[in-house]
């Protein structure tokens, strides 16, 4: 498999604060990777730092075999990568379908088959395509971040735990779909509290803790090892 | 009556003049989350391009309002490309003393320029008045109420409808958010102030042909009203702007006419203090949570 993502070495500070230390890590076409690991261990900066939205003064972040590093942040969706943030910052003043069109920013042509492609897989937007996204539910927020991000036809799409603050009926429901987008040729880098799901969908992981990365397996591998029970998966 | 119907044509009429300035304001805090307190003197620029484009030139007047507009909309870019964007990280309060410091630095260049004696505004010498209800109403107000609310209806459906006027307001819900769409940030606060600074040429032709003269500082006494009008009717947002400018123009005028013009301005701001006092988000104003 080609390797589609490669984080070397990248260091993130937030004025003194040195939120992530020499991450490095990669992601193969056609895989599903998580990112686990404690509150404050540093996942979302990394994940931020990968769409343009944090600079690392280090490294290189070379996606699709182009370096990223000296790409204005903007620019960098229309590369084929596109972020869920944490907290899923959709447009709350904004309609759903306004929300859709600006996932669609860089790439307007495939805007119509986007919207068809999202309405498809989330029913509940098409019908309240025309509802300011702030009265949403906080499923159908979720949803809208997914279906937004998805707009641009990412060939990699990162989610930074889209599973918070969902019923664990919900939480199925979107690992479902992560899983259906990586069957049908999305790359999938996920950053999730709720470890155990992550690692049951997942090809491979990785363990964050303290702003390092400590820890890289196979997810099946990883989910048996004691130490991440303990740490983890509460076992 | 008649007084009464001259009274709210001519509130109106000034209404208009603020609204329009009232909109750069809103627009720019919207979008860049700075007071552009240089935004007054844009008006003061617009109007001597006018004059320099009709008197010296010898354009007609229409050609000078347009050439104001271009004028002003490149002089709003550049400030900002020179004076705010090198501090965009920069804290709030070295932003607010920057746009102050711009403010007097185009009012002394005017002041090099064109001198401290107020200079004729020429346009629309020649337009004909009309009669309302019996009150006799200048044909330049019919025309300031009419391309007024033509621009509001515009802006409404640019800012609605257009693909570059839904990315700001993107921008200005979340601009990280907006990035990660592929909206670029600089390029959309540039058409911001291009869009504000325009809206304040139109409103300087207004301004000129009612109160016929300008001078260097001409653009403050407008320019603080509008700011009023802005955070009056919720700044950053852009109907409010347009409801703030025409209800401060309202309340000035109606002051002026049936309680004292010495008094208007303090009623003016008086009615500001309250309104926040009681809303303080402004009258269309929705609570901006910043972002930890
Ligand atoms: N904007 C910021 N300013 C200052 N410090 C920050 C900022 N954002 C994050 N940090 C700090 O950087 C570190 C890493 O934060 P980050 O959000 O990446 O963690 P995380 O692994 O995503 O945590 P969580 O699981 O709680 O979302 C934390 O110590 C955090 O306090
Ligand atoms: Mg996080």
């Amino acid at each position: 498999m080609s390797e589609l993502l490669k984080v070397d070495n990248i260091n993130v500070y937030y004025g003194s604060i040195h939120a992530i230390r020499n991450v490095s890590f990669h992601v193969d076409e056609g895989e599903i990777v998580t990112l686990i690991g404690a509150n404050g261990a540093g996942k979302s900066t990394t994940l931020n730092c990968i769409a343009g939205l944090l600079k690392s003064d280090t490294g290189d972040i070379v996606f699709n075999g182009e370096s990223l590093s000296k790409i204005p942040g903007f620019k960098i969706v229309n590369k084929g990568l596109s972020l869920v943030p944490e907290g899923r910052r959709i447009f709350l003043q904004m309609t759903v379908e306004e929300n859709l069109q600006m996932g669609a920013f860089s790439n307007p042509e495939n805007e119509q088959a986007g919207l068809e492609r999202v309405f498809d897989l989330f029913p509940r937007l098409k019908e309240r395509r025309s509802q300011v996204a702030g009265t949403l539910s906080g499923g159908e927020q979720q949803m809208l971040a997914m279906g937004r991000a998805l707009m641009s036809k990412p060939k990699l799409m990162m989610l930074d735990e889209p599973s918070m603050g969902l019923s664990p009926i919900l939480v199925d429901q979107i690992f479902e779909i992560i899983k259906n987008l990586n069957d049908t040729g999305t790359t999938i880098l996920l950053v999730e509290q709720n470890a155990a799901a992550a690692l049951d969908i997942a090809d491979r992981a990785y363990v964050m803790e303290t702003s390092r990365i400590v820890m890289e397996g196979k997810a099946s591998e990883l989910k048996e090892s004691n130490q991440i029970q303990k740490a983890y998966l509460g076992q | 009556m008649t007084v009464f119907i001259r009274t709210l044509i001519s509130g109106l009429n000034l209404g208009s003049i603020y609204a329009l300035i009232a909109l750069g304001y809103s627009m720019v805090y919207g979008i860049a989350r700075m007071l552009n307190f240089a935004h007054g003197d844009i008006i003061m620029v617009g109007a001597y391009s006018g004059i320099v484009a009709v008197m010296s030139i010898g354009l007609p007047p229409i050609v000078g309002i347009l050439l104001g507009v271009i004028v002003c909309a490149l002089l709003g870019i550049t400030i900002e490309r020179l004076a705010y964007k090198p501090l965009r990280q920069a804290p709030s309060l070295s932003i607010l003393i920057t746009a102050i410091g711009v403010s007097y630095l185009l009012q002394n260049l005017a002041l090099i320029i064109f001198g401290p004696e107020q200079k004729a505004y020429p346009m629309f010498s020649g337009v004909k008045s009309f009669q309302i209800l019996g009150a006799k109403i200048d044909g330049i107000t019919i025309l300031t109420l009419a391309v007024t609310a033509c621009i509001m209806i515009g802006l409404n459906l640019f800012i609605n409808k257009t693909k570059i006027g839904k990315a700001m307001r993107a921008v200005s819900e979340d601009k990280g958010a907006a990035e990660l769409m592929g909206i670029s940030t600089d390029r959309t606060i540039t058409v911001t102030f291009a869009i504000g600074s325009a809206l304040a040429a139109i409103a300087s032709a207004f301004y000129g042909a009612t109160y016929v003269y300008i001078l260097p500082t001409t653009g403050s006494m407008p320019g603080i009203k509008a700011f009023t009008a802005a955070v009056f009717g919720g700044i950053g947002s852009i109907p409010g702007a347009m409801l703030g400018g025409i209800v401060l123009g309202l309340i000035e005028q109606f002051a002026k006419q049936y309680i004292s013009t010495l008094w208007s301005n303090a009623i003016v701001f008086g009615v500001l203090i309250i309104v926040l006092l009681v809303k303080p988000t402004g009258l269309m104003g929705k609570t901006i949570q910043e972002k930890v």
